[in-house]
């Protein structure tokens, strides 16, 4: 891939990438969330959201000659595979037909003769026979009659990668995180393949987080940071640490933050965590202990997968939780959402058009209704029946127009559906939402994901002016760790669940970089 | 000024199945005219009928409102209120006190066995039209067996031959059919209009519209529209379809005796089975969809269908024979809930 | 010796506890059949022969639903498509007075592209209403009702010319409500009739179920029936894997309603009589509680449930109105509650199903969340 360069609405996420993988080698692509990685995929698969979204400049060339791909099925008529995160497998199939998922191996009868080819019989032995093979190749021990329900997790990315070696001709083998969901052994089974795999000429492009891999079976190694290409090194010439510097990059100024009348300090804790886990689907949290000063910016940061968008989420109540919860000393129980919120908390959720929002509803709705709910704000008292209480449209419509003024909301007025606005007015109505709770310490998840870079500094200075001019004390959770880097009072970071240390955001490179990739163990 | 395009905004604001019909209402308003049918007593069969069946449109607000979707198990609720009605008459009560008695003993029924279905609707997440639908059907089959063999005495309602067992259609006329639509009635521009039958109609759309604007009736709503939205505020997502399921089966026991005070026969057996569609069908046609519905859509999805419905039959009685209306309704109901069940994306 | 005989005595038993498990649906409908039967003390003669018959007659129909069930759309309440399509044909052939076997062979040839044409057109409206079939195939059902209705009503004798006493209503528009089929009647099954020991066997159309069972386990085996297979378990992953979902999903239905049209023809040579307006109605609705008694889900329906599943199914329908009178002295106790044993089967089945996919629905749930967060994170 020569001079790859791709810009998503006016962002340019690829700046003039260069990257070539050789027939044989293994190579390591390794960059932080945000780095391009995917995009870069995208582009070599031709998935139509690149077309979609107003093509590419550069160029892409196989085995010597410039080619255009149009479709992933392209792609792989091409001789270019991907083993995806996500199982391709089908569970009620057997090792085998899901290796020849549509790939059968038939033989004619007398039916598809007068009707076609559909009507063949399927022809198992040698369906049999290529499956044996290909999971031969990967050197493992799976029965190829088994089937797919109720594998070992491993066994089944096995199967996923047999698929892709059995297709004829295949030149180039994509693993996207490969190991994310594999035990120890089962990792380093799955490395002996790929090595396996290049013995016989395939070229390998191996994505991942965990560095000690790469450095282990990569031949090079190419660093992506921020759509650009920064390095590309043979393990042999680099270490761990390098590569964590190099993934993390550059030195963030924080000038220009106003100062506060009072430093929090660990004197004063507003909220206090101890061996907090959450069961939130690729984000688990196994374990976590975290202490919150008033009046402070908390982020946490840590690479996708380690859990670190769990910790919130667990905090609000969203995710089934366990472990000990305190607000100003006050206990709260995990799993309730109500409590949390009714105690001075208030989230911003990672998912904004998902749970943060009611996209079909007007903003001042948006706005008022969990408020409405949980403090019974908004509504004209009903001491009767409190439940049906009637909702006071014209203190709605004052605290609406109130903030559309005062976070500058861009709409066309406060009944507008939310759902047309842009992504940085929408984390707006949400900010409302929150403040509509008058909440002591808000929580933020991935303030800036999906909203245009110049709106991403406004949001960001919104938290430091309400933390400074309100003194509100935020938790603020984010993939960018320039953004943390820029806020935060302390930056708390997570590996594999757990906290891996609790840094300064003045802290050198290197160092936010070895404890996001686990390997500085330190008290917090 | 361009005609063209401010026509197709027009047809957009209004949507394209409200347009058809209220033109294909022109057009059997016009025939009727021509034929010189009496133009005041369709315009009243058109508001009875409207009325009588229109709270059992409302009853399709609080399910669709709540995410349940088209509460197909609308006959959960109607065989409740048959039971209030039925003991209503079993024990002789007329006017306004037979009426109310029947309400009074319908409502807490449907209560418990709204709660009963909502529990097992929270279960089948997904797929509730379809169990709802089939959970309607068994409830009407496995009542049929209680109509027969139910401790009623009343000669009036047994079959004579055998003195057992509920006959297929009671006449109400002895004990308060037509209560409603014979009170408040008045004169308008020569229309005879169903003073009593209509306030109580539109006084239920008058609850409703207030309750989706409570405390309550919002976090239903925001259950509905966004349930992870819902739970992140504090809102019991289940216990809001719950309460949406238990709304809509007492609304199904209210409209069952409203319409059959005005029909003026307890209808038996089979009749309740097939009773939600042409509820879907007039809530849909009303601008519903399977996930957003409101006052207004019942208002006007009953009004347009249901004079469609009265006007019909009579208008095309003079052109043709046989009795095309009863195709068309079921032609124009089940296309309508087609059309939204085809259109957009949703379920989960 | 002794000791390893205990051992295997208990696997034994804890096998039979599995069947029993396993088939507790089928066995629960055989008990409550036997026990209508010995209630009822019936002739067993008439039993049998009533069941042989209805086992015959119904068969096919309900061996239509499966391929629908296999390629993930669950059960096709549209073959009533394909019924209304057997039963036009038959009513044509009715009208030109084609009697015997080459009146019901132009009646197959008949609905065959009418029924093709229907399922196509069902198939499409399917596949855009995805995680809703049923509920969509049902109303789809009521809908094309109120379509046959209006041709079949209005539109003979009027736009159609057809000048048919015998079958049109007194005024020359609309067919009467019941059609004799006389002419055909019983074509199929008095063709090769066997009576052996007061038993009879209508061989022709017990074999034709037979061949019907050796088609679809054939198809099971071809490229076609893989397919079926992938599209049922995840569109997706079949989509990815290149198989044309939509395509494939259209064949399933244009299988099942050419089939159900067929089993039409079939069941109605069998009756004798065509309820104008009404004999289609039901065909969805008891086919599919007939398989659901066999033992088959939404989601998994084999040759074996269809076969034991009508057996089952028919021999309550013959018993549960004679046990009725025999035992509450109202035949019609026994007609409700068998009425209301077919929906119920079919609302325990549709909500055991749905509860099991919402369990699905959450775990995959789970998975896309994982990958949404990586792609987003780009």
């Amino acid at each position: 891939m020569r001079g790859v360069t791709k810009e998503f609405h006016g962002n340019r996420v690829l700046n003039r990438v260069n990257l070539d993988v050789r027939p044989g080698e293994i190579h390591g692509l390794v960059g932080e969330n945000g780095a391009g990685k995917s995009t870069l995929m995208n582009i070599l698969f031709g998935m139509p959201v690149i077309r979609e979204t107003g093509g590419f400049q550069g160029e892409v060339f196989l085995g010597g000659q410039q080619v255009h791909v149009k479709s992933p099925f392209e792609a792989m008529s091409l001789g270019v595979g991907m083993v995806h995160q996500e199982f391709m497998l089908l569970p009620g199939f057997n090792v085998t037909e899901n290796i020849k998922l549509n790939r059968e191996a038939t033989r004619p009868n007398l039916v598809s003769r007068l009707a076609g080819e559909r009507l063949r019989t399927l022809d198992v032995p040698p369906m049999r026979a290529d499956a044996r093979a290909a999971i031969d190749r990967l050197g493992l021990e799976i029965d190829e009659w088994l089937p797919v329900a109720g594998m070992p997790v491993g066994h089944m990315q096995f199967v996923e990668i047999a698929r892709e070696i059995d297709k004829t001709g295949i030149r180039l083998l994509v693993f996207d995180e490969p190991t994310a969901v594999l035990t120890e052994s089962e990792a380093a089974q799955m490395l002996g393949a790929l090595k396996r795999l290049t013995a016989a000429g395939v070229g390998v492009l191996l994505i991942t987080h965990r560095l000690e891999e790469v450095l282990e079976v990569a031949d090079r190694i190419t660093v992506l940071r921020d759509g650009e290409v920064v390095a590309t090194r043979a393990p042999a010439e680099t270490s761990l640490e390098q590569l964590a510097e190099l993934m993390v990059g550059r030195k963030v100024e924080r000038g220009g933050l106003p100062a506060r009348a009072r430093e929090p300090g660990p004197e004063d804790r507003i909220l206090q965590v101890r061996r907090l886990t959450v069961q939130m689907p690729g984000e688990r949290v196994r374990g976590i202990d975290l202490d919150v000063y008033r009046g402070e910016i908390l982020g946490i940061g840590g690479l996708a997968g380690h859990g670190k968008v769990g910790i919130a989420n667990g905090i609000m109540g969203l995710y089934p939780a366990t472990g000990e919860i305190s607000k100003d000393g006050r206990q709260l129980t995990p799993g309730r959402p109500r409590e949390a919120l009714a105690a001075g908390l208030a989230f911003l959720s990672e998912d904004r058009r998902g749970v943060g929002l009611l996209l079909d509803e007007s903003l001042e709705l948006n706005m008022a209704l969990t408020a409405m709910q949980v403090k019974g704000a908004f509504l004209r008292p009903n001491p009767a029946l409190p439940a049906l209480s009637l909702r006071d449209e014209r203190a709605v419509r004052s605290f609406a127009e109130r903030m559309i003024k005062e976070l500058d909301i861009r709409c066309r007025g406060p009944e507008q559906v939310v759902r047309r606005l842009s992504g940085g007015n929408q984390q707006k109505v949400c900010v409302a939402r929150a403040l509509a709770l008058e909440p002591d310490l808000l929580l933020v998840s991935e303030p800036t994901r999906g909203i245009d870079v110049g709106a991403k500094s406004l949001v960001l200075d919104l938290l430091v002016r309400l933390n400074r001019d309100l003194g509100m004390t935020i938790i603020m959770t984010s993939s960018e760790l320039v953004e943390l880097q820029k806020i935060c009072d302390r930056i708390a970071l997570v590996y594999g669940g757990r906290l891996a240390g609790i840094l300064p955001p003045e802290a050198p490179a290197a160092e936010f970089g070895l404890t996001m990739a686990g390997k500085r163990k330190e008290a917090s | 000024m361009d005609v063209r395009g401010s026509l197709s905004r027009f047809a957009q604001g209004v949507g394209i199945p409200r347009l058809l019909i209220g033109l294909f209402l022109v057009f059997l308003f016009v025939v009727a005219y021509i034929q010189k049918l009496p133009m005041a007593m369709l315009l009243n069969g058109a508001l009875v009928r409207t009325a009588m069946n229109g709270i059992l449109v409302l009853a399709m607000v609080p399910t669709i409102q709540a995410g349940v979707g088209l509460n197909f198990g609308l006959p959960v609720g109607v065989v409740c209120g048959l039971v209030g009605a039925l003991l209503a008459m079993e024990h002789n009560l007329r006017g306004f006190t037979g009426f109310g008695t029947a309400l009074a003993i319908g409502i807490p029924l449907a209560a418990v066995a709204g709660l009963l279905y909502g529990q097992l609707l929270n279960r089948v997440k997904g797929q509730e039209m379809m169990v709802g639908t089939y959970v309607g059907f068994s409830v009407v089959a496995g009542m049929s067996v209680f109509w027969l063999l139910g401790p009623f005495r009343n000669p009036e309602m047994i079959w004579v031959v055998g003195g057992s067992g509920l006959r297929y259609t009671l006449t109400l006329s002895n004990h308060y059919g037509h209560v409603l639509n014979q009170a408040l009635n008045f004169r308008l521009l020569g229309v005879l209009i169903p003073g009593g039958l209509v306030l109580f109609y539109l006084s239920f759309c008058l609850l409703m519209a207030v309750f989706l604007r409570t405390r309550v009736g919002m976090a239903m709503s925001a259950a509905g529209s966004n349930p992870a939205f819902a739970a992140a505020s504090g809102i019991s997502v289940d216990n809001m379809r719950l309460l949406a399921v238990v709304l809509s089966t007492v609304l199904g026991a209210v409209g069952i005796v409203v319409y059959a005070q005005s029909f003026g026969f307890l209808q038996l057996y089979v009749a309740p089975m097939f009773m939600a569609f042409p509820s879907v069908a007039a809530i849909l046609i009303g601008g519903a969809s399977t996930r957003r519905a409101s006052v207004l859509n019942v208002i006007v999805g009953a009004l347009l269908f249901h004079t469609m419905l009265a006007t019909a039959l009579p208008v095309t009685r003079t052109l043709m024979e046989g009795d095309i209306s009863e195709v068309a309704r079921i032609i124009v109901s089940n296309g309508m809930i087609l059309y939204a069940l085809t259109r957009g994306r949703g379920g989960n | 010796m002794a000791l390893s005989r205990q051992p295997a005595a208990r696997r034994i038993q804890s096998d039979v506890l599995g069947i029993v498990r396993q088939n507790a649906v089928p066995l629960l409908f055989l008990a409550l059949g036997l026990a209508g039967v010995l209630a009822t003390g019936m002739n067993p003669y008439f039993l049998a022969n009533e069941t042989i018959n209805r086992l015959a007659r119904n068969s096919f129909l309900v061996l239509s639903l499966l391929i629908p069930v296999t390629a993930g759309l669950g059960l096709n309440f549209g073959i009533v498509l394909g019924a209304m399509a057997g039963q036009a044909a038959l009513i044509a052939v009715t009208h030109w007075r084609i009697p015997g076997l080459s009146g019901l062979g132009l009646a197959l040839a008949l609905c065959t592209p009418l029924a093709v044409g229907l399922g196509w057109f069902a198939g499409m409206i399917l596949n855009r209403a995805k995680g809703r079939e049923m509920i969509t195939s049902m109303i789809l059902g009521f809908f094309m009702n109120g379509v046959y209705q209006l041709v079949f009503l209005f539109l003979v004798g009027t736009a159609i010319p057809m000048r048919n006493p015998a079958m049109l209503l007194t005024q020359g528009v609309g067919l009467r409500n019941t059609q004799d089929l006389e002419l055909i009647r019983w074509s199929l099954d008095r063709l090769v009739y066997w009576r052996v020991s007061g038993f009879s066997f209508p061989v022709l159309t017990l074999l034709a179920g037979a061949a019907l069972c050796a088609v679809l386990m054939f198809l099971a085996r071809t490229k076609l029936g893989q397919d079926f297979r992938a599209v049922g378990q995840d569109m997706h992953v079949a989509e990815v894997a290149g198989i044309n979902v939509d395509r494939t999903r259209i064949i399933a239905v244009i299988i099942s309603t050419t089939l159900a049209a067929w089993g039409q023809v079939i069941f109605l040579q069998n009756i004798g009589t065509l309820n104008t307006y009404n004999s289609h109605e039901q065909v969805g609705m008891f086919a599919i509680a007939a398989l659901l008694v066999g033992g088959a889900t939404v989601a998994r329906a084999t040759v074996a449930n269809a076969l034991v599943g009508t057996f089952l199914f028919h021999l309550l329908f013959i018993v549960s109105p004679f046990a009725g009178q025999r035992l509450l002295g109202q035949p019609q106790v026994g007609e409700y509650f068998r009425v209301f044993v077919a929906y119920g089967v079919i609302a325990v089945a549709l909500g055991l199903h749905a509860w099991q996919k919402r369990q699905q629905v959450l775990r995959a749930l789970a998975r896309d969340k994982l990958a949404a967060a990586e792609v987003s994170g780009d």
